[in-house]
C-alpha cells in the first residue's frame, strides 16, 4: 500500500498511521436467511427493495457535508454479495463522487461464499471492489448446517479461487466454538483456510447475542458455548496462523503484511469515518452517530431527505481517553499509554496483570499479551475512573 | 352467673377460629353485621397462614337449655408447633378443652400434642369432629382414631360443622354440663395468673389475666410476685370480642389488666399477681418462659438497610419477646443481626413481618440450634453461632439439643419416613397405630436435623400427609465439628456450620460444589475448601478465567461496546471482596439458599 516494504500488521508506525485514514462504511442489510447468532441490522426476504434501497443510500450519501477523500471503504451487512454488481457498482460511484477516493483506496465488500461465481467477482473487481472478505465460518458442512448458513466448504474453495483470479485482497471470516464443533474439526477449518493462501484471517468465537435466535435457543437449554473450549481453539488458531506467516494485528484478526483491514485499523485507531445504510455507525471529531435500525423508517426518512439518524453520542475528555485505550489495547501493537494508560499503571489494580504477565510496556505503549483478556484489563481502566462523561441524545 | 373457662385446642386448619366464629354468632357476641369470619385472628399473617399466634380471650354469654345463665371465656390458643408454649399458657386458664379434629384429615401431630399437653394440665376435654358438613367428612374413622389415644366412647365425641353451625348448640350445652366450674377461693388474697401480655401502642402493655382467688378491683395497688415490682390497677376489662371495662374481675374470670408498664418485657408471662400489702400467698405454678430453640443471621441485602431492620426488630419484640436478637457482623454480608426463633415458622414469620412491614430484603443464614460446650474447666458455655465455638483444645465434649418428635401419617409412608427419620440420625421411640391405616411414629432427634428442611422433605416423601410435632427432649453429647468453608484460603463466616462428624462431609462437599457454580471465574485459580480445623475434607477448583474479550468490535459496536463494558465494570464494584476473590452478592444468597443439596 505505502511503500515497496509494507509494514507488519502488529507494527506500532501502521496503528499509529491507521488514525489518519478516512474511511466510509456502508451497510447493506439484505440477507437470504437470518444466521441464528447473527445479532446485525438485516432483513430476510426483501430483494425486491434493493434498488429503493440502493437509490435510499446514495441520497443519503449526496446529502452528507463534504468531507476528506476516503483511504478505505467498508461495504457490509447483511449481505452485500446479495445486491448485483451493477447495484453495487451505484454505491461506490456515488462515494467516488461524493468524496473522491484514494489512487491506493481499499474497498472491501463482504461475500457470502455462494453468492459469488467468476462472473460476479469479474464485475465486481470491474466496479472498484479490490478486497473480499468471505463468510466461510468453517470447512465442515455439519458446522456449517447447525450454524445455519446456505453453503458448504466448496464453495469457499471455488469462490476464493474466482476472488483470486481477479485479483482481490482474500479475506476470510471463520467461526469457533459451535457446541458441536470438535477440536479436530476446528483445526481442519483453519488449516483448509490457510491451504487457500489467504492474505487475512478473521477468527471469531461464536457469541450468544442478546435478542438473536441462538440466545433464545440457549434460554431454552441448548448447550451454550463454552469458554474453555473456545480458549482452546482459539490458541491452537492463532498459532497455526502465525506458523503459516500471518501475523495476529488485533484480537480476532490477522493478515499478511500488506493486507490488514485499513477501514477496521481506522475504527481502533479512534480514526474518522462516514456510514452510510441501515443501522449504520460514524464517528466523525469525537461524535459518534448512528442511524435508524428499521428499514421502513430508513426508506421514509431519507425519500423525505432526511438524514436517518437515531442519535447521537459526544465523546469527551476522559471518556474519549478511555475509548482511545479500549479500542486501542485490542490491537497487537497495543496503545500510546497516554494520561489513561499511565493512571492504570500507577494504579495498584494493574499490579496482577504485569505480575501474571497480562500485560506489558513497550516502548511507551501498553500492550495485552494475552489478547483473551483484553476485556479484563478495558474493564479494569473503566473501573478507574467513572466516565459520565458522554452526552447521550437519541433523535 | 356461673362460668366456664375453655380453649380450643387444634391441629392447623382444622376449623379453631371459624368455630370460634360461631360460638361467639350463637351467644350474640357479635352480630352478623359485625361478623367477619375469624374475628380471633387479627395479624394480617395469622390470617393469611390461618394460623394463631398470639393467644387473645373472649367473653360469651349462654342461657343454656335448662335455663341456667352461663358466664364463657373462650381462650384462644396458637395452632403451631413453635408456639405450644402459648398453648400451654392458655391451658393453665381453662378448666376445659374442647379437641377439634377435621372429619377429613382425621388426627394430627398437634391434635395429640395438644390433647397431651390438655390432659397434662388436668383439662377436661370435650373432642368433637368438625367440617362434617364436607362431602369428603369420615366422622366414624375419625371417632375410632381419637378414641385410640384419648380411650373413651366414640358415642361421646361430638360432631359440628363450624361453617354451617350444625351441631354448635350441643357444643355449647356440653361445655356448661360437662367443663367444671371454676374453682378458688373468693375470700382469699389475691390470686391472678397473668397469661399473656401484649403491647398496644396507646395503652401501654395489656396482660391477660385468670384470677384465681380473690377479687381483681380497679384502683387496686398489685404486687407481680416473680418480679416483684408494684403497680396500680389502671384498667381492667373483658374482650366480648369489643372491649367492655369492668370494675372488678371475680375469682374464676377472666380479662385483661393494664397498668402503668410500657414495656413488654418488664410483664413475666406466668407472673402471679396479688394485693400488695397483704399476705403474701403461694404464688401459681406459672411456666418457663419460652427458649428460643432455632438461631439465624438476618442481614439486609443492601448494607444501608441495618438501621431499618434494627428499628424493625426492635418494635416486634415490643410484641414478641420471645424473639431474641445481637448485633452481628459477617465478612461475607456485612452487618446483621443474629437472631434467636422458637422455631423455623416464627422465624419465617419474622423474617416476613420484617420484609413487609419494613420494606427490607433480607437475607438469612442457615438456621442453626444453641449448641452446649462443656469447657475443661468443666464449665458450660452455650453457643448459639457456629463462629462462637471454642478451640477444640479448650473444650471437652459438645452437645446438642434433642426433641421428641411426633409424626402422623398413612402407613403407606411408614418406610419412607424411617428412612427420612435414620438420615437424620432419628431413634425410634414408638409406633402405635391410629386406625387401620393411620400410624403414628414417635422418634428421638437431633433438633439441628429437624430445623433443617426437616418438613418439607417429610412433607413431600408422604405427599403432604404427614403431620409433625416435637417437643424438646434435653442436650445429648454429640461427635459434632465445626465446618469452615474457605475462598482461596480464606474462611467465609457465613457458610460455617456445626455439624455432625458423619455429616460434615456431605455437607462440605456440597457448599463447595455449589460454591464452584456461583463464583465466577477470576483471573486466578480460587480453590475452595471446606475444612474441619485444618484438615481438609473437600475442595474445589473455580478456575482462572481464560477468555474474557469479546470477539468483535468493529465501527458499529464502539458505543455499545463502551457501554456494555460499563455495566460490567458497574455489576464489578458490587462484588464483596473475599481475600482477593470476587464473590457476587447473590452467590451469597444462593449458596444459603435451603434446600435438598445442602444437608
Amino acid at each position: 500500500m505505502t511503500g515497496a516494504t509494507p509494514l507488519s500488521p502488529d507494527d506500532p508506525r501502521l496503528a499509529e498511521l491507521a488514525a489518519q485514514w478516512r474511511s466510509a462504511y456502508i451497510h447493506i442489510p439484505f440477507c437470504a436467511s437470518v444466521c441464528p447468532y447473527c445479532d446485525f441490522a438485516v432483513v430476510a426476504g426483501q430483494d425486491e427493495l434493493t434498488d429503493r434501497y440502493v437509490t435510499a443510500l446514495i441520497s443519503e450519501i449526496e446529502m452528507h457535508p463534504d468531507w476528506e477523500t476516503l483511504d478505505a471503504v467498508f461495504l457490509g451487512g447483511g449481505t452485500p454479495s446479495r445486491l448485483s454488481p451493477a447495484l453495487l457498482q451505484k454505491v461506490i460511484d456515488a462515494l467516488r463522487n461524493k468524496f473522491g477516493l484514494s489512487s491506493d483506496a481499499e474497498v472491501s465488500m463482504e461475500v457470502n461464499p455462494e453468492d459469488w461465481d467468476a462472473a460476479y467477482a469479474e464485475d465486481i473487481a470491474a466496479g472498484g471492489i479490490t478486497r473480499a472478505s468471505f463468510g466461510a465460518q468453517s470447512f465442515d458442512d455439519d458446522i456449517l448446517e447447525r450454524l445455519g448458513r446456505n453453503h458448504r466448504a466448496h464453495h469457499i474453495t471455488s469462490a476464493v479461487e474466482a476472488a483470486r483470479q481477479q485479483g482481490l485482497s482474500v479475506s476470510l471470516d471463520l467461526m469457533f466454538g459451535e457446541p458441536s464443533e470438535s477440536i479436530e474439526s476446528w483445526a481442519r477449518s483453519v488449516g483448509s483456510a490457510l491451504d487457500l493462501g489467504v492474505a487475512h484471517l478473521s477468527m471469531y468465537a461464536l457469541t450468544v447475542e442478546k435478542g438473536t435466535e441462538l440466545s433464545r435457543l440457549v434460554l431454552d437449554g441448548a448447550e451454550a458455548p463454552d469458554e474453555d473450549d473456545q480458549a482452546d481453539k482459539y490458541e491452537l488458531a492463532f498459532e497455526a496462523v502465525q506458523a503459516a506467516g500471518l501475523v495476529r494485528y488485533e484480537v480476532s484478526n490477522a493478515a499478511s503484511p500488506g493486507h490488514v483491514c485499513r477501514y477496521n485499523m481506522s475504527v481502533w485507531a479512534q480514526g474518522d469515518y462516514v456510514s452510510f445504510g441501515l443501522g449504520a455507525h460514524g464517528h466523525i471529531g469525537g461524535v459518534r452517530r448512528r442511524n435508524v435500525r428499521r428499514l421502513d423508517r430508513y426508506l421514509t426518512e431519507v425519500e423525505a431527505d432526511r438524514r436517518p439518524t437515531a442519535g447521537e453520542d459526544r465523546i469527551k475528555e476522559w471518556a474519549a481517553e478511555l475509548e482511545r485505550l479500549m479500542l486501542g489495547l485490542r490491537r497487537a501493537a497495543g496503545v500510546h499509554m497516554g494520561v489513561g494508560g499511565r493512571t492504570f499503571v500507577e494504579a495498584s489494580e494493574s499490579a496482577p496483570f504485569f505480575e501474571r504477565e497480562i500485560i506489558e510496556i513497550q516502548d511507551g505503549r501498553l500492550v495485552v499479551l494475552q489478547p483473551l483478556l483484553t476485556d479484563s484489563v478495558i474493564r479494569e481502566i473503566l473501573g478507574l475512573v467513572d466516565a459520565g462523561q458522554i452526552e447521550s441524545g437519541d433523535c | 352467673m356461673q362460668t366456664r373457662n375453655f380453649c380450643i385446642i387444634a391441629h392447623i386448619d382444622h376449623g379453631k377460629s371459624t368455630l370460634a366464629d360461631r360460638l361467639m354468632e350463637w351467644t350474640g357476641a357479635v352480630s352478623e353485621r359485625e361478623m367477619r369470619d375469624q374475628l380471633l385472628d387479627s395479624m394480617d399473617i395469622e390470617r393469611e397462614r390461618g394460623i394463631t399466634i398470639k393467644a387473645q380471650s373472649v367473653q360469651l354469654k349462654y342461657t343454656s337449655r335448662s335455663g341456667e345463665e352461663f358466664l364463657l371465656h373462650l381462650i384462644d390458643t396458637p395452632g403451631h408447633v413453635d408456639f405450644s408454649y402459648e398453648v400451654s399458657r392458655s391451658l393453665a386458664a381453662c378448666e376445659g378443652a374442647i379437641l377439634l379434629v377435621d372429619a377429613v384429615q382425621g388426627v394430627q401431630a398437634q391434635t395429640l400434642a395438644n390433647a397431651y399437653l390438655a390432659i397434662d394440665a388436668g383439662l377436661e376435654v370435650i373432642p368433637v369432629i368438625n367440617k362434617i358438613d364436607l362431602p369428603a367428612a369420615d366422622p366414624e374413622r375419625v371417632a375410632e382414631e381419637i378414641t385410640s389415644i384419648l380411650g373413651g366412647d366414640t358415642a361421646d365425641i361430638l360432631a359440628v360443622s363450624a361453617k354451617t353451625g350444625d351441631g354448635v348448640e350441643e357444643l355449647l350445652e356440653a361445655i356448661v354440663n360437662n367443663f367444671p366450674a371454676p374453682t378458688g377461693d373468693p375470700n382469699a388474697a389475691l390470686r391472678g395468673l397473668i397469661f399473656d401480655s401484649h403491647f398496644d401502642t396507646f395503652r401501654g402493655v395489656v396482660c391477660s389475666v385468670r384470677v384465681v382467688d380473690g377479687c381483681l378491683k380497679e384502683n387496686q395497688e398489685l404486687l407481680f410476685m416473680a418480679t416483684n415490682q408494684r403497680h396500680g390497677v389502671a384498667e381492667l376489662g373483658v374482650l366480648t370480642p369489643h372491649v367492655k371495662t369492668v370494675s372488678k374481675l371475680e375469682n374464676g374470670e377472666v380479662g385483661y389488666l393494664i397498668t402503668g408498664v410500657k414495656q413488654l418485657d418488664e410483664i413475666r408471662v406466668g407472673d402471679t399477681v396479688t394485693e400488695f400489702g397483704t399476705d403474701l400467698p403461694e404464688p401459681l405454678p406459672g411456666y418457663q418462659e419460652p427458649k428460643p430453640m432455632v438461631f439465624a443471621g438476618l442481614f439486609p441485602s443492601d448494607g444501608d438497610d441495618y438501621e431499618r431492620l434494627r428499628e424493625g426488630l426492635e418494635k416486634l419484640y415490643l410484641n414478641d419477646t420471645s424473639l431474641l436478637w445481637e448485633p452481628e457482623s459477617s465478612r461475607a454480608l456485612g452487618f446483621g443481626f443474629r437472631c434467636g426463633f422458637l422455631g423455623l415458622l416464627h422465624m419465617e414469620i419474622v423474617r416476613e413481618r420484617l420484609e413487609r412491614e419494613y420494606s427490607l430484603d433480607l437475607v438469612s443464614t442457615a438456621p442453626s440450634v444453641a449448641y452446649r460446650v462443656v469447657l475443661t474447666d468443666e464449665t458450660i458455655l452455650e453457643i448459639r453461632s457456629p463462629q462462637d465455638l471454642p478451640d477444640p483444645t479448650m473444650r471437652t465434649s459438645l452437645e446438642e439439643p434433642y426433641v421428641r418428635a411426633m409424626i402422623i401419617a398413612p402407613s403407606e409412608y411408614t418406610g419412607t419416613i424411617m428412612e427420612l427419620v435414620q438420615k437424620r440420625r432419628g431413634e425410634m421411640d414408638h409406633m402405635q397405630y391410629l386406625g387401620p391405616e393411620r400410624v403414628e411414629l414417635t422418634y428421638h432427634l437431633p433438633l439441628a436435623e429437624v430445623v433443617f428442611d426437616f418438613f418439607d422433605n417429610l412433607k413431600s416423601r408422604t405427599r403432604g400427609y404427614a403431620s409433625l410435632d416435637y417437643e424438646p427432649d434435653g442436650y445429648r453429647v454429640s461427635d459434632l465439628v465445626k465446618v469452615d468453608i474457605l475462598l482461596a484460603g480464606q474462611p467465609v463466616d457465613a457458610f460455617s456450620t456445626i455439624t455432625h462428624r458423619k455429616k460434615a462431609p456431605d455437607y462440605g462437599k456440597s457448599m463447595v460444589e455449589r460454591l464452584r457454580e456461583l463464583i465466577p471465574r477470576q483471573m486466578f485459580d480460587v480453590p475452595i475448601q471446606a475444612a474441619i480445623g485444618s484438615r481438609i475434607i473437600s475442595r474445589e477448583t473455580v478456575k482462572a478465567r481464560r477468555k474474557d474479550v469479546l470477539a468483535k468490535c468493529y465501527g458499529g459496536d464502539v458505543s455499545r461496546k463502551r457501554k456494555l463494558l460499563e455495566k460490567q465494570k458497574e455489576g464489578k464494584k458490587r462484588m464483596k471482596m473475599v481475600g482477593f476473590v470476587e464473590v457476587p452478592q447473590d452467590a451469597f444468597v444462593a449458596a444459603l439458599r435451603v434446600d435438598d443439596g445442602a444437608k
